[in-house]
């Protein structure tokens, strides 16, 4: 708060109020009712519920399927991550390294920020037709029978692919920027004691790209866990069938397409419970990290 | 240690602005130059070719015997003071003074002796485990010449390393740098804006405006005999007094008022140190005081001669008081300048 | 003097190789898009994707504006692209005015309860939509918002991004400009209005860009909340598209991919010509 505040009562309150109805309506109220339901087995045709305590949960980690679903979830998420963190850093590398069409370098790079997930989707499955994908046919040269829909992993491999391309262009950007607030003379210093780009990349650009790196792993795996459905839904084309899935996408389709509201709403509090875990983890790290000022 | 020499070197940016022109000079062993000039003067760009950090145009640079246009900067033999100081900011001190030296492969022995014998130069002793965000600017100071010094280098570079200290805390490093490389025995080069650094801290001065080198010479030189009119108001703090005058052969004349004796005819600029001007009853100069600055140690008289801008510097206990007075010159006083070039007659 | 030999450097070669890979890579599969949209279904349908580019766009482009599938025969791409907007917009312009709103209350009110708000409110940025996206739904169903434009922006709005940036923003702002605001005679109402407002035109066009793009890019929340055609945005649409596509003798490429060009262009375009305030905002909003 500012030191000259205005002393008004009711103003800031009527300033606050739109946000604060909103949130209560569609943010705690929606947050309080998933984690009820979660306790509760509700009847299939809308007669009643009865509480089954922790019965929900158990069941999930019985369940094949969902633990199938969870596995899915950490290395999609881990590929995805460390594949578009470390392509984008060397693009944005040399995007500011060039003197040569350096903005023209980065409008490229970086427009894809603005395709929506499920036109990758759709791009991933022309690029991977059956009949004439480009890329179906360029694998088929190295004796890759590739079988979007069909293959687990080769549905899982397009999804990687097509996430890392529609996620490269927020760490470009972030990157890039990161990379730009790194003063000049402190490069030009490193340029007179080490001899080496290498060295001198290693030493003194990486940790000082490092809190950028940490805030993108952050972006990156809510990312993965989350913005990639329409990716995903694109793909299947409406039959997810035997398709790898995210756990994301089994909240949706067990709860929105399966009926199953308690188990649904176990698996939404188990995501909330695992991103709340990461933001205070993230919170954590900011506060611990050292200040570069 | 070694001697630097510039011969024609240029520098011209691909938009065809020309940051440099051609410029020569040699720099002795062990000397102690420092280019100043307006900001723009082309003066850091100068430094910056000589480190490696900018490429050179045209002409050749010399270290030592060798020309380096194309060697990279780490292998110059060189060390440079940043204007912001440049440190690593996730290194320790310890490990911002010792990078330099490991990437040369020395024995980590050694660099802890030498960083340890630069700290107690520099007083940073308590300071080794720090990161630099934990220290003062006057101690981030001394971390970057810190870093210079280990590296034992031909030749120190200084790009305006005293601009972001306060008043105080720039006197007192002015001092110490200029020890310090005397010390060591250094050649030094250092860029400042600051004409007061230049004359206390150089050996030679090289004075640039607009890309050219205007003067260099000593700061005596340079202080008393101008060589142009640029340099005359650039050093010196009240600047140095220019009057339009004119000559007719014998005498120069401001206003009505003879001057000085020259055999130059027709109009010149006329250059008088406001030390030089002597409050004398029965003296030619006719003034008409308007403020009076009290300095404390002087008193600095500001007014008109001829209907043109004079400023006078006097002595803490003479009685100044606004309206007229008269003054005389003190003997060889006076600078000439040809009043389209500029430059000293 | 002879002028030295201009060295080839062969590292810098292999910058503008990446960079050029890199850019390709992000470019190709669009540009693919376009070519078969502009061929004929029977052609793309043999040969699929090629180089050369055919005439059919404007065919195309008639069929994905005005031809609707489906039962009702409202979800025309013109009729999208309107929903489209509306969503793109609403789903911008309320965030930021319900944002402004909030975080100048918080930073410029001597409160009672800030830090209760504070904390109330900043909880949301710690759960997005998708992992309470059920009983979302639930609750936009009991209030008979299903199918509308409120039950589709609103509760999208209910997460503080928009607040917390501009209270980052607002709290940069020197502390003497509220103090001779007051000096001035200027109460709460004015000095926002009149001084806090036009100062923050930057950084309000910097947020609207952000959302403006996210909004219109939203995919599941759509698809969950219009089950009536004449509701479908474009990107909710593509679904629609790539399921029509199985099954039919003669799959739609062309107008699909028309569709899918014309769902990514309005948001392309404003990134590309706005670039520096969208990196601005997207650089700054997420600190």
């Amino acid at each position: 708060m500012k030191r000259a505040g205005f002393s008004d009562r009711w103003l800031p309150v009527l300033f606050l109020l739109p946000q604060l109805t909103i949130i209560f309506i569609f943010f705690y109220w929606p947050a309080a009712h998933a984690l009820r339901s979660s306790f509760f087995l509700q009847d299939p045709f809308g007669f009643g519920e009865t509480f089954v305590g922790m019965k929900n949960y158990t069941m999930l980690l019985d369940s094949a399927s969902y633990m199938r679903a969870a596995w899915f979830t950490v290395i999609f998420t881990s590929l995805v991550t460390f594949l578009s963190l470390s392509i984008a850093l060397l693009l944005a590398v040399k995007a500011d390294k060039v003197i040569r069409g350096a903005k023209t370098y980065r409008t490229l790079l970086m427009w894809v920020y603005a395709v929506a997930p499920p036109v990758a989707g759709v791009i991933g499955l022309v690029l991977f037709d059956q009949s004439w994908g480009p890329l179906r046919d360029f694998v088929a040269l190295f004796g890759w029978d590739f079988r979007l829909g069909v293959n687990y992993f080769d549905t899982a491999f397009t999804l990687v692919v097509m996430s890392v391309w529609k996620q490269l262009p927020v760490n470009f950007i972030f990157f890039l920027s990161g990379l730009q607030s790194i003063p000049r003379s402190v490069r030009e210093a490193a340029l007179i004691d080490n001899r080496s780009a290498a060295g001198r990349f290693w030493d003194v650009t990486f940790p000082l790209l490092a809190p950028t790196g940490f805030f993108l792993l952050i972006i990156n795996i809510t990312y993965s866990l989350f913005d990639t459905f329409g990716i995903f839904d694109t793909q299947f084309k409406g039959e997810p069938g035997n398709n790898p899935m995210t756990l994301v996408y089994k909240v949706y389709l067990d709860g929105f397409r399966g009926n199953d509201l308690g188990g649904s709403s176990a698996q939404s509090v188990i995501l909330m419970v695992l991103v709340l875990a990461l933001t205070i983890f993230q919170f954590r790290m900011v506060e611990r990290r050292i200040h570069y000022t | 240690m070694a001697q630097v020499k510039l011969n024609a070197v240029r520098k011209t940016y691909p938009n065809g602005f020309e940051a440099v022109k051609p410029a020569s000079f040699d720099i002795t062993d062990g000397e102690f130059v420092v280019l100043v000039g307006p900001s723009g003067c082309g003066k850091s760009t100068m430094l910056r070719m000589i480190a490696g950090l900018e490429d050179i145009s045209e002409g050749e640079l010399y270290i030592g015997e060798t020309v380096v246009n194309n060697v990279d900067p780490a292998d110059r033999d060189i060390a440079m003071v940043f204007q912001n100081y440049a440190l690593y900011p996730h290194m320790t001190v310890r490990k911002n003074i010792g990078y330099g030296l490991k990437n040369r492969k020395i024995p980590s022995t050694e660099i802890d002796a030498k960083v340890a014998e630069a700290a107690n130069m520099l007083n940073l002793n308590d300071y080794l485990d720090r990161k630099p965000s934990q220290l003062s600017g006057g101690q981030r100071q001394r971390v970057a010449m810190g870093r210079a010094i280990v590296r034992d280098p031909a030749l120190f570079l200084f790009d305006e390393p005293l601009s972001n200290l306060d008043a105080k805390l720039r006197n007192q490093m002015r001092i110490e740098i200029k020890a310090l490389q005397r010390r060591l025995g250094v050649t030094a080069v250092y860029v400042t804006h600051d004409q007061v650094e230049a004359m206390t801290m150089a050996d030679r001065i090289i004075v640039m405006n607009g890309g050219v080198i205007e003067q260099i010479g000593t700061p005596s030189e340079v202080y008393h005999s101008p060589a142009s009119t640029f340099v005359a108001s650039f050093m010196g703090a009240p600047p140095m007094n220019l009057f339009d005058g004119h000559a007719n052969g014998t005498e120069v004349h401001v206003g009505e008022t003879p001057l000085h004796r020259h055999t130059h005819q027709g109009k010149v600029t006329v250059g008088i140190r406001p030390e030089d001007i002597v409050p004398d009853v029965t003296g030619p100069l006719a003034i008409n005081v308007n403020i009076i600055e009290e300095l404390g140690a002087h008193r600095l008289l500001h007014g008109h001669t001829a209907d043109q801008a004079v400023t006078i510097h006097v002595a803490k206990d003479f009685p100044a008081v606004t309206g007229p007075m008269t003054a005389s010159l003190k003997p060889d006083a006076v600078s000439l300048f040809d009043s389209e070039t500029g430059h000293r007659l | 003097m002879s002028v030295p030999a201009r060295r080839i450097r062969w590292s810098a070669v292999l910058d503008h190789s990446i960079l050029i890979i890199g850019s390709l890579i992000m470019i190709l599969p669009v540009v693919m898009l376009v070519q078969m949209a502009s061929t004929t279904d029977l052609h793309t349908t043999k040969f699929g994707p090629g180089w050369v580019f055919g005439d059919q766009l404007p065919v195309n482009f008639e069929k994905a504006m005005f031809k609707a599938d489906g039962f009702s025969g409202e979800n025309t791409g013109l009729r999208m692209l309107y929903n489209s907007m509306i969503l793109g917009f609403g789903f911008a312009i309320g965030k930021i005015v319900i944002g402004m709103m909030a975080a100048y209350a918080i930073v410029y009110f001597r409160l009672k309860f800030a830090t209760l708000a504070f904390w109330v409110i900043f909880t949301t940025l710690l759960l997005p939509l998708e992992v309470r996206i059920l009983p979302s739904y639930e609750i936009v169903q009991k209030l008979g918002m299903l199918n509308t434009y409120q039950g589709l922006i609103i509760p999208l709005i209910a997460s503080a991004t928009a607040t917390f940036f501009f209270r980052q923003y607002f709290r940069s702002i020197p502390e003497e400009l509220v103090e001779a605001a007051r000096i001035d005679g200027a109460g709460p109402i004015k000095f926002f209005i009149d001084i806090l407002v036009p100062l923050s035109r930057t950084m309000i066009a910097a947020m609207f860009i952000i959302m403006f793009v996210y909004g219109w890019n939203q995919y599941l929340w759509p698809t969950m909340i219009t089950t009536d055609e004449g509701m479908y945005t474009l990107v909710r649409g593509i679904k629609q598209i790539t399921q029509t596509l199985e099954g039919t003798n003669l799959p739609e490429y062309g107008r699909s991919n028309l569709l899918a060009i014309i769902a990514i262009l309005p948001p392309v375009l404003i990134v590309i010509f706005f670039q520096s305030w969208f990196v601005k905002g997207l650089t700054e909003s997420d600190k």
